[in-house]
């Protein structure tokens, strides 16, 4: 049975009505008490705790979030006329390449994965803490070491990598990008790489193995589910992108040929396909996006998780088809796996029809998700807190980026539209949707939780606002201009084609996406210098992380309620509104693992 | 994990153990009639938008050559044209979709705002409609498949050829060359150099690169196919009309990827046999790749004077070729 494996390993015996964890201040386990450890930078520097970790994850990806939002903005003002000249191709090509490479390596993911649930998954789990916290330690350094050195790339000699954040082979080699600057971004990469493999590692390890008594997989919150399976799709994708990185580091250095088709006589023999000993440029994009497609996933089912807890609070409802989430969550994460050369359909060399279908089939899952999301809604008292708006955000900016992503998953529109603007709206879409409205729908949802304090919700809304009107200014026109033939990547464009006017309406959107995050730095602001108790719980949320304190103490919990539903704090302040099934009946009883006697049992 | 698991049926069991309030039996009557209406409302609902949707789609199908272009080139080629229809089917199809689901979302949001302090009804399954919202998507997901299965076989088709056109990019610029007549044209970023092809012909391309991937696009035809080292890509491009159409390089490919323009001037097959028959007796017609990529040294070094002037130099063509030879064709 699973929950004979998920003890904590810490307990104290009589307690009744719920599991009475030992206060770690006690020192009755033997460890040192926790104001006896270090403090102020030393603490910082030697802490194992996933709150502080998770704490300074969160604030080095939003850091580096905010870094690339600017460079977006020196996009944008290049790009507002057809002859630009605030940057040079140069320049550029560096900051398209760091704008990309920062958002989707050092903030959309650890943002999510190192940030968000580094903080919650204990917490939702009923967990002191990670699974292992040493490694958790080591994640957070990697990935911060990996941070710096990507930025150090702009103080090298011959300026930063600037082949895309996709680095195709062989424009990556060192023939067409000699420098180190395309070192120093391999090597970044490498360190975040394994650093988010060790997250993965213990994401999945606490979820298997450290949830409290009670806390079943069934009864898990949708947001530790599609950790769950994104640690896995982690441990699927990101030893494939370390590994191809390594290799490109070996064609770059030490004279291999795995990327490159030096000595091949393709030139000389039209019609030959694949001339015999020579490396393979596509076999960098093979590699990269059997990375790169489940990295989308990465990045999105952590903030579907998000919205799926957010939603659910604001609209005093369970989440409507739990399972059917579930489920979900674990298609889209096995389909991904199948999907890698939709990003290929115009390399002339993958099977259409497959990865055409396989694409298309997500369709399935996310729409299950919407219906689910909606489902939710319907019928619920829905109240507009920051947190809700940025989810309603969240759902209108995903359909639009889905429904285009279904598009593009035939492969004769994907001919025309693959590498224009069309794509560059489509993923902004998608990303900006998930990793910034769903991402800061959890900041503004879990905040009070982390600090104990509320942030403006006045402010919040403004924030709200002006991001969205923002975003759909932004992203809307580059899918006109794109299918009007406007490529990705140019630092410039012909001033007779018609572009300038989309090009100029995406730039204000972009200002004014700006603003907003100018908004959050306020309220971010007043929180601390004018703070407002937040309270235990002020959403009346659902899962375990609303019954411990804000913030949590050390070990996060001094006492759990009894878990019996994947709602454990709504049933224990709710207890007359247990979640109804209408359908054909459940079967009725205890479960047979005893889960009703064991609970009443101190663990341990 | 023994046997299936439900939060309801284990809900009342835990609870009693720890002597906490018995939770109401699910079918409580305080909940009972909203579900009731939930159950045999919406399922209306939905088939009525199906048969909007399908009679939208019907008159829209009707009225034939009336569907707008959504912003999509119709397309110069037959290819572009097949891909053009695929591409109104699935606008017609995603706009339906996106205003359902935008429509539920903003019912949701202004219908069930909250109005008093009450606890809704705790609906977390609905089976039925799970499983309808499950297996139609799926059915249009597998008619959306169906037609880009065909619509790919018809643009990616390579049977018939009567012209052939060797083309090879490289950093930054094309190379055209036609195998059968022993010419060549080629150009380097601000030359604009021009493809010139028979309209109404089969027209195969043999799609190749000299040095990194590059994208050969161009938009009125709905077509684009990267040039990669290794790789030599087949494709047809069967012009309807003659006309200029301009091309660039869609594939990141370094530091002058926004400049590597190139044109396809489709001509009548007499006006293509004149240009040819020009071609050879011209002494200035070839070059090859790596004259060209001094070339393009050269004019990368002298570039940084014209980046101010990227819109009219581009205009500006000064084909190695003699490509403007043909003046309006």
């Amino acid at each position: 049975m699973m929950t004979d494996v998920i003890n904590p390993p810490i307990t104290v015996p009589g307690s009744a009505g719920g599991i009475r964890v030992p206060d770690v201040h006690d020192g009755h386990d033997g460890r040192p008490h926790e104001h006896h450890g270090p403090s102020g930078i030393l603490k910082w520097l030697t802490t194992t705790d996933h709150k502080i970790i998770g704490l300074s994850y969160m604030i080095t990806s939003l850091a580096l979030f905010y870094v690339a939002g600017i460079m977006a903005l020196g996009i944008r003002v290049q790009l507002a006329t057809p002859d630009g000249s605030f940057v040079s191709f140069q320049q550029y090509n560096e900051l398209f390449t760091m704008h990309g490479s920062l958002m989707l390596y050092l903030f959309a993911g650890p943002f999510a994965f190192g940030g968000l649930a580094n903080y919650i998954i204990p917490l939702q789990v009923g967990a002191p803490d990670m699974a292992f916290p040493r490694l958790n330690a080591l994640s957070y350094w990697l990935y911060l070491t990996g941070s710096i050195t990507m930025l150090l790339g702009f103080i090298v000699a011959g300026g930063a990598a600037d082949f895309g954040w996709v680095a195709y082979a062989p424009l990556s080699s060192s023939i067409f990008t000699p420098g180190a600057g395309a070192d120093v971004w391999i090597m970044a990469l490498a360190l975040t790489g394994f650093s988010a493999i060790f997250t993965g590692v213990n994401l999945v390890g606490t979820i298997f193995y450290l949830r409290a008594p009670g806390m079943t997989m069934f009864r898990m919150p949708i947001f530790t589910w599609n950790m769950l399976v994104t640690g896995i799709l982690i441990l699927i994708a990101f030893p494939v992108l370390t590994s191809a990185l390594i290799m490109l580091f070996c064609d770059r250095h030490f004279g291999t040929h795995i990327y490159d088709v030096v000595g091949c006589t393709t030139l000389a023999n039209p019609g030959v396909t694949t001339p015999s000993a020579c490396g393979s440029p596509v076999l960098w994009q093979n590699l990269f996006w059997f990375f790169g497609h489940p990295e989308v996933y990465i990045l999105a089912l952590p903030y579907f998780g998000i919205a799926t807890e957010i939603i659910p609070v604001f609209s005093r409802k369970p989440v409507f088809g739990y399972k059917g989430m579930v489920f979900a969550t674990m298609s889209i994460a096995a389909l991904s796996t199948g999907v890698w050369a939709h990003h290929m359909f115009t390399t002339g060399v993958v099977l259409l029809p497959f990865f055409s279908l396989l694409s298309l089939l997500i369709a399935v899952p996310t729409g299950i998700k919407f219906f689910n999301w909606i489902g939710t809604m319907w019928r619920g008292q829905l109240q507009f807190k920051t947190p809700m708006l940025f989810c309603i955000g969240f759902l209108l900016a995903f359909l639009m980026g889905g429904v285009t992503g279904v598009m593009l998953a035939a492969p004769p529109i994907d001919f025309f539209t693959h590498d224009t603007y069309f794509v560059v709206a489509h993923f902004h879409q998608v990303l900006f949707g998930t990793a910034v409205f769903a991402g800061f729908a959890g900041l503004y949802f879990w905040y009070p939780k982390m600090f104990g304090r509320m942030l403006n919700d006045h402010l919040g809304k403004w924030h709200f606002w002006l991001m969205f009107i923002g975003f759909w200014v932004t992203f809307m026109p580059q899918y006109i201009v794109g299918l009007k033939g406007m490529p990705r990547r140019v630092a410039t464009y012909p001033s007779d084609l018609g572009w300038q006017g989309y090009n100029i309406i995406s730039t204000v959107g972009a200002f004014i996406i700006a603003a907003s995050f100018a908004v959050l730095l306020v309220n971010l602001w007043i929180s601390w210098r004018r703070p407002v108790p937040a309270g235990d719980n002020p959403w009346d949320g659902h899962a375990l992380e609303w019954f411990t304190t804000s913030p949590p103490p050390h070990h996060n919990f001094t006492h759990l309620p009894p878990i019996r539903s994947e709602r454990p704090t709504w049933d224990y302040n709710h207890p007359d509104h247990p979640a109804l099934h209408h359908g054909p009946k459940p079967p009725s009883g205890p479960r047979g693992d005893g889960g009703g006697e064991r609970e009443r049992v101190p663990v341990g | 994990m023994a046997g299936p698991v439900t939060p309801t049926s284990n809900f009342s069991a835990g609870f009693d153990s720890v002597g906490a309030v018995e939770p109401p039996e699910p079918d409580a009557p305080s909940a009972r009639p909203i579900t009731g209406l939930n159950r045999h409302r919406l399922p209306k609902l939905r088939s009525r938008w199906w048969v909007a949707g399908a009679a939208a789609a019907a008159g829209l199908a009707l009225t034939g050559c009336q569907i707008p272009s959504f912003g999509a080139y119709r397309g110069d080629t037959t290819q572009g044209q097949d891909a053009f229809k695929l591409w109104q089917g699935f606008f017609i199809a995603g706009a339906a979709v996106f205003l359902l689901v935008f429509f539920l979302i903003i019912w949701a949001v202004i219908r069930y705002r909250r109005r008093a302090n009450t606890i809704p009804a705790q609906t977390q399954y609905h089976t039925l409609f799970e499983i309808v919202y499950t297996v139609v998507p799926v059915i249009f997901v597998l008619i959306l498949f169906g037609f880009t299965f065909v619509t790919e076989n018809e643009v990616d088709a390579v049977t018939t050829k009567q012209v052939t056109v060797n083309v090879t990019a490289f950093q930054w610029g094309w190379e055209f060359q036609y195998p059968n007549y022993d010419v060549k044209v080629l150009g380097v970023e601000t030359q604009n150099p021009a493809m010139v092809i028979p309209a109404n012909q089969q027209v195969r391309i043999y799609l190749r690169s000299a040095d990194v991937v590059h994208g050969f696009y161009v938009p009125q035809f709905n077509f684009s196919r990267y040039a990669q080292p290794g790789v030599t890509n087949q494709f047809n491009l069967d012009v309807i009309h003659p006309g200029t159409y301009r091309g660039q390089c869609t594939q990141f490919c370094g530091l002058y990827h926004s400049l590597m323009f190139f044109q396809v001037k489709a001509v009548t097959p007499d006006q293509f046999h004149a240009w040819i028959e020009h071609q050879q007796s011209s002494t200035t017609t070839s070059g090859t790749v790596g004259q060209a990529k001094k070339h393009a040294g050269s004019a990368s070094a002298g570039y940084g004077t014209a980046t101010t002037t990227v819109g009219t130099t581009v205009r500006t063509t000064t084909s190695v070729g003699s490509a403007t030879t043909l003046g309006g064709a």
